[in-house]
Parts: C-alpha cells; sequence; structure tokens
C-alpha cells in the first residue's frame, strides 16, 4: 500500500510544533546567533515541559516502565523539520534527545536502554551527545585513535583521549546532568572491529570540556572538544551485547554505523526544515514587492526567478519524500541503510543551494542581517558536512547500489 | 498514515508489465526507431495487457480504492516505460481520450465512449494538443473554438498528433473565449486535415502527425466540459512516471557496463567518479519516483476529499521527470563513453527520447 495521507495525530502535532517554532525560536533566532556559547535556556524549559506533557511526541524513545517505545521516526522527521524550519540552531537546544540516546536506542541491550535513557523524562532537561571525530579522523572514523583498556580487576573500562566537534557536549556534560557516547577501540591494530562506544555521565572524572569552537553557523548549538586521561566507567557501560565486549569484531563498528541509518533521515529533516524556511521567506519578501511566481508554466516560458523556484520547490519536495521513506523503513523495521544515505546527501545539497540561491535572488537584501536568510545561508552548510559529508554518503550509496566492499570501491 | 511500499498486487502489476517491458518491448525499440514503423504485434500484445484501463477503473473489480487505482496507472507507465518510451506511449495511446473522457466527460459521452476502448487494440482514438510554437502552452492555445448555434467552429494547427493517419476518433483541445476546452472529434469530418508525418529527436517508433482544422463543425454534445486541472495533473504525473522509469532503465544498464568494464585495473564502477555519478542517479530517480507517486495519491484523494494540491505536485514531478530523464540519459551515454554514442547500445536512443518528457508535456499520455 502506497499513501501519502497525514493522520490527524500528525497533523495536529506539526501545528503545535509550528506555533512553538513561531513563537519560541524566531524572536529568538537573531540573539543567539549573535551571542554563541549562550543557551537558549527559556526555549529548552519550555521544550522539556511541552514533551513531558505530550508523551509520544517526544524526540527520544520513552520509558514507560521498564519497557521502551522506540520513536515514530516519520513524526520525528516532521517535527524536526518544523523546529529547524523556526531555527535549525535552536533545534540542536532541544533536550531529552539528540545522538546519544540515539545511539543508545540503536545500540544498547534493553538494560542500557532502561539505564540510560531514563533521565531524559526527568524534571529537568538533559542533553546526550556523540563523540565520534578526531583531529586526524574524520570521514575516516575508523582510524580513531581514543583507546579503551578494561581494567580486569576493577572491572571497568579506561578511556584515553581527544574528541573534537562534538556538538550539545558542553550542554550533555557541563550544564545538565546527561552523558556523550564515546567512540573508542580496544585493540588499534584491529581496525574497525576494535571500536566500541562507551556512554560516560555528566559528572565522571578523567573527562573535560577543553575547547568550545566557533563556527560558521548553528550558533546556538555548542560544539566542543573533549579530552579523556584516564577516564573510567564500569564495565556495563559499552554498548551492546556483552560477549562481543571484550574481543575484537567487526560487529561493535557496524553496530555503531547503524545508528546513522536512524540519524541520517533526521538530520536530513533538520536540513529541509532549513531549505523551507528559506523559499517561505524569500517568496513572502518577492510577493511583498510585487512579484508573481506562477506555477504551472512551461519553462521556456518562465522569468528567471520563477525558474529557480520551482526548482526549489521541486528539489525540497524530492528530498523531503526520500526522507520520509527513510524515516518510515526505520518505523517498519526494514533496512534503510541505502535510502539513509541517499536523502542526506540530496538534502545536504538541496539545503546548501536553496539558501545561496535565496539570498542571491534578493540580492543586497538577501545579504543583510536584518533578515535571516543570510543566518539560514550559513546554518545550511552544516547539514552537508556532519553526519557523513555529502561525499561519504555517495560512497555509501554507491557501495551499496554496486555491491562493493569498501575495499572494491574506496 | 504515511507508506512507501506496494501492495501485493501492485507487485504482481509491476511483475507482469516489466516481464513484458523487458521480454518483448524493448528487444522490439531498436527496429522500430530505425525503421519509423511501430512493432504492431508487440504494441498490440501491450494493449492486450489491459494496461489502457489500470489507472482509469477499479479494472479488476477487487475494491480498490481510488488512490490505488490511479497509482495502479503510475506504476505501470514507468515500467513500461523502463522497456522504450515510444513503445509505452503507443500502448497507452487510447489513454489520451480515455481519461479526459473518464474525468470530465458526461454520462452519455462515457457510456458511447469508454466502454468501447476499454478493450482497444488499435489506433482508434487520439488526442490532438501541441501546437508548434516555441512557447506551447496547453494552458494559451492558438487554436480556437467558436460557438456557432448547437455547433462548434474549430480552428488551428495541431502537430505531433499520435497515429492520426489511423485514428477514428481524435480529441482537439481548443480555446473557447480563452479557455482550454476539449472537443471530440471525428478524423473523417470535413475540416480535417491530416498532413505529413512528423520527424523528431527521438520517439521515432511513435508515429506522429501534423493535423490542421478548417473550420471544423463539432456538435455542442461532444465538448469536454470543465476545468481541466486533473486532466493536466494526471497528464504530466504519466509523463514524470515514464521520465522515471527511462532514467531506471539508463542507469541499470550504466551499472551494469561500469561493473564489467575494465579501465586501468579496475571495473569504471569502481572509480569515484563514476560510482558517485551513479549514486546521484539513483538518489534522483527514487527522489522523483516518490514525488510522482504522491502526485497520483493526490489527483485520485482530489475526486473524493478537495484540493490538496494535486496540480503543484504534478508539476512538480513533471518538472522533476523531465530533467531527470535528460540527465539520467546523458550519464548513461557519458558513462559508456565512446561506446555510448554508438547505436549499437540504447542509451543513445533513451538519451533522444529522453528530451520528450519535457519537450513534449502536451503529448497527453494521461
Amino acid at each position: 500500500m502506497i499513501s501519502f495521507e497525514e493522520s490527524e495525530t500528525l497533523k495536529k502535532l506539526q501545528a503545535v510544533v509550528r506555533e512553538v517554532a513561531i513563537q519560541r525560536m524566531r524572536p529568538i533566532s537573531r540573539y543567539f546567533d549573535e551571542h554563541e556559547g549562550e543557551i537558549p535556556w527559556d526555549y529548552v524549559a519550555f521544550m522539556h515541559e511541552a514533551m513531558k506533557t505530550m508523551g509520544a511526541a517526544s524526540l527520544v524513545p520513552q520509558v514507560e516502565g521498564n519497557k521502551v517505545q522506540p520513536p515514530n521516526y516519520v513524526m520525528l522527521a516532521h517535527t524536526i523539520e518544523t523546529l529547524s524550519w523556526g531555527d535549525a540552531g535552536i533545534y540542536l537546544c532541544t533536550p531529552r534527545g539528540g545522538l546519544g540516546a540515539a545511539a543508545v536506542e540503536a545500540n544498547g541491550t534493553a538494560e542500557q536502554r532502561d539505564k540510560f535513557l531514563g533521565r531524559l523524562s526527568g524534571d529537568k532537561p538533559v542533553f546526550t551527545a556523540m563523540a565520534i571525530t578526531e583531529a586526524q579522523a574524520g570521514s575516516e572514523n575508523s582510524a580513531i585513535q581514543c583507546r579503551a583498556v578494561f581494567d580486569a580487576q576493577s572491572q571497568e573500562w579506561v578511556l584515553n583521549g581527544e574528541k573534537i566537534f562534538v556538538t550539545a557536549g558542553h550542554k550533555a556534560l557541563v550544564d545538565t546532568p546527561g552523558f556523550v557516547v564515546v567512540w573508542a577501540t580496544i585493540d588499534p591494530e584491529a581496525g574497525r572491529a576494535g571500536i566500541r562506544s562507551f556512554v560516560i555521565e555528566a559528572g565522571t572524572r578523567g573527562i573535560q570540556v577543553t575547547r568550545q569552537d566557533k563556527k560558521l553557523g548553528i550558533r546556538a548549538s555548542d560544539t566542543v572538544t573533549l579530552t579523556l586521561q584516564e577516564c573510567r566507567v564500569p564495565a556495563n557501560h559499552l554498548l551492546g551485547e556483552v560477549k562481543l565486549a571484550g574481543k575484537a569484531s567487526p560487529k561493535g563498528f557496524k553496530g555503531a554505523m547503524q545508528t546513522f541509518n536512524v540519524t541520517r533521515p533526521l538530520v536530513a529533516a533538520s536540513a529541509l526544515g532549513i531549505a523551507r524556511a528559506a523559499l517561505d521567506e524569500m517568496t513572502r519578501l518577492l510577493t511583498e514587492s510585487g512579484v508573481e511566481i506562477r506555477v504551472g508554466m512551461p519553462r521556456q516560458k518562465m522569468s528567471y526567478v520563477e525558474g529557480e523556484v520551482i526548482d526549489m520547490q521541486r528539489t525540497l519536495r524530492a528530498a523531503w519524500l526520500l526522507t520520509l521513506k527513510a524515516a518510515w523503513l526505520s518505523d517498519e523495521g526494514q533496512p534503510n541503510a541505502l535510502e539513509a544515505a541517499m536523502c542526506k546527501l540530496m538534502a545536504g545539497e538541496v539545503v546548501t543551494r536553496v539558501t545561496q540561491k535565496a539570498v542571491e535572488i534578493l540580492g543586497p537584501v538577501g545579504y543583510s542581517r536584518t533578515y535571516l536568510l543570510e543566518k539560514w545561508l550559513r546554518d545550511a552548510k552544516i547539514n552537508d558536512i556532519y553526519e557523513g559529508t555529502g561525499q561519504i554518503n555517495r560512497l555509501v550509496a554507491a557501495r551499496l547500489l554496486l555491491g562493493y566492499r569498501g575495499s572494491e570501491l574506496r | 498514515m504515511y507508506s512507501f511500499q506496494p501492495s501485493p498486487e501492485q507487485h504482481r502489476l509491476i511483475e507482469t508489465v516489466r516481464r513484458f517491458a523487458a521480454q518483448e518491448l524493448r528487444p522490439a525499440a531498436r527496429a522500430a526507431d530505425e525503421s519509423g514503423e511501430w512493432p504492431s504485434a508487440v504494441i498490440q500484445r501491450g494493449m492486450q495487457l489491459g494496461l489502457t484501463q489500470v489507472g482509469l477503473t477499479d479494472a479488476d473489480g477487487d475494491g480498490d480504492s481510488r488512490e490505488q487505482t490511479a497509482l495502479n496507472g503510475t506504476l505501470a507507465a514507468e515500467v513500461l516505460a523502463y522497456g522504450d518510451l515510444a513503445g509505452a506511449l503507443a500502448i497507452l495511446m487510447p489513454n489520451l481520450f480515455a481519461v479526459p473522457v473518464a474525468i470530465l466527460g458526461s454520462d452519455v459521452q462515457k457510456a458511447e465512449f469508454l466502454a468501447d476502448i476499454s478493450i482497444g487494440d488499435e489506433a482508434e482514438y487520439t488526442a490532438a494538443l501541441i501546437e508548434l510554437d516555441w512557447d506551447f502552452d496547453a494552458c494559451a492555445l492558438k487554436t480556437t473554438a467558436i460557438r456557432d448555434g448547437d455547433h462548434y467552429l474549430l480552428t488551428g494547427v495541431k502537430a505531433y498528433v499520435p497515429a492520426a493517419d489511423k485514428a477514428r476518433t481524435m480529441l482537439v483541445y481548443a480555446a473557447l473565449e480563452g479557455e482550454t476546452q476539449a472537443f471530440i472529434v471525428e478524423a473523417e469530418a470535413e475540416g480535417v486535415v491530416v498532413g505529413a508525418r512528423q520527424k523528431l529527436l527521438g520517439l521515432n517508433g511513435f508515429p506522429l502527425f501534423g493535423v490542421e482544422l478548417k473550420d471544423v463543425r463539432v456538435d455542442k454534445s461532444k465538448r469536454l466540459d470543465g476545468d481541466f486541472g486533473l486532466v493536466w495533473a494526471r497528464m504530466q504525473t504519466t509523463w514524470a512516471a515514464m521520465g522515471v522509469g527511462l532514467a531506471q532503465a539508463a542507469f541499470d544498464y550504466a551499472r551494469d557496463y561500469a561493473k564489467e568494464r575494465e579501465v586501468f585495473g579496475s571495473k569504471v564502477a569502481q572509480k569515484q567518479s563514476i560510482a558517485f555519478m551513479l549514486a546521484e542517479m539513483a538518489t534522483e530517480i527514487e527522489a522523483i519516483r516518490l514525488v510522482t507517486w504522491q502526485a497520483a495519491w493526490q489527483a485520485a484523494w482530489q475526486l473524493d476529499e478537495g484540493d490538496i494540491g494535486a496540480g503543484h505536485t504534478a508539476y512538480l514531478a513533471h518538472m522533476g521527470a523531465g530533467e531527470l530523464a535528460m540527465r539520467g540519459t546523458d550519464r548513461a551515454v557519458q558513462i559508456l563513453g565512446g561506446h555510448g554514442y554508438v547505436r549499437e547500445h540504447p542509451v543513445e536512443m533513451w538519451m533522444r527520447n529522453g528530451r520528450a518528457i519535457a519537450s513534449l508535456t502536451g503529448l497527453a499520455v494521461v
């Protein structure tokens, strides 16, 4: 069955989230862009309370008693798209979720999900983060050097190393009692087979925020460097099955990579929210200036601006439906690695182009900080980079399409 | 709720059409392109698959919703074009006439024409929409209809009318007081002049003719009356589906070639420049396919539930598929290199055919 029907629940949720975007995000958008490092606490507190009340509409898996309900990813994609339409940087300051939670959800055992995710629905807002990238290992994340050694005597893992580009790392470790999921190798000789992910909670000794980056965009969201020195966590903080814990096995790495199948469509959704914001605002400004955008014209009869607007609408819709399909496959429990990579590569490119074109079409108005278009151009670009650059996602998609292993298509 | 999985019945439909497209339609395509004659036997077998009715009515009467029925037509059109675009157009030709009548026709018109069409294995019904102008626009036609008592008088010059030499009845689109309407015209009517076969960049296996209308008198009961928005939406959606099918054919062919062909000690497909091209093709194909499905779904939904933007979606799908068909087939030629330029492989033909998706919007296989 093929259907594009939006359920009443989804429509209601959309309306509520849109109000949040208009009332709670747009008015503070510029302030937090210009005050990098400050946290939009009013938004954080509001969202924490709102999501608690709304229950199933939360951005994270729901813990009910000792059962964990995975989120509905199609709903989640809609929510993230609309919040990012409001402000993508502030959306990244939405509590209770984040990539750390997604990793626990995707790779944790039932006990681990209960243990780590329960705090997200507590009284105070909590953030989680994921730490993968290192100075010498970006896209090539199997080259990470952060080391985890098992101390048999204390039954603890001991981590040493440095992680960069950790989104919301400050909020997860310093500002709230959250956690960071850190990727480290238990066997540097084993390459990717040696890689595992570990949950490090706020307050753990030996992990420190040592730098906050200044960025092109999404400035409301903190991006930090974490330094780990003799950082000790209990054995059960290694995500996944115990039988894989000790010895090198590619399953652990693959498990960790599977997180991307869930998160890439969500990043794509965020990207497309920014694109829609830019398209809406550009169309509004053009209409106010008396420019009519006619729909349905043969291409050779369109003005340049009309042609560009139609291209924006078209690529945005195409990328959005691809994103929904990737999220829907997650909900259905079907494999979606290909669709996740495809929607992410397309969304990253669409948002980059749409925001740049919007600024271009509006000339000096587009370039002005009086409007948010120039900010969205800056916010957009990260979507072509994080959760796998456009090029990495092409590589992932191409391998799957061609049936090649990593060694066959490098 | 959203769902992106064809039903088991739709899978069976796709498989049936795919088998025909791969085993009969595609093998006949090159000869048809070279000779300019369509492969009658193959086209007739295609028509006998009953695809003309698919998407028009719940043909097997198993109570499919209107949305699923419309999707059936879209799915079938994609797979047919996967075999050969010219052949797909020939097989679906009766729909040029049948779909507008089904959407806008009066009960009398439906009774008179639809029952007859449904089994058609002859090229008896066609439509005349396109005019040979650089700025052709189905919503701003130069062919006119003028009311004259109980009749209309049609005047104008049409281009690219499929099989006009054999057609018995054609649907002629004309501007009535500036608004596009359609009129059922008998080919034998006085003032209908079928011109020469028209030669195009591609689609050589699909015979197209110029038709001139000189004060052709049509009884007022033969007018299709109403808002053609949904007719355009169906037309654009079907074209979009065929663009997707053609691009998919080009992708599959280029992928298989690239995985075979050696260069500098590895396969062509193992080069990132080629692999990335293929990844982009596949991404665009899947994305536009979904917009096309959405357009089909919305158009059917609109009949029952009111406007939710079917026309806009169909337009976006068609714009997307036009570009997709051109770029996808161009890239397939590029990936095959010099071999792609040679008529031994089908990709150069697909590239010529691909341009039609955007250029012949009005060539209404609805």
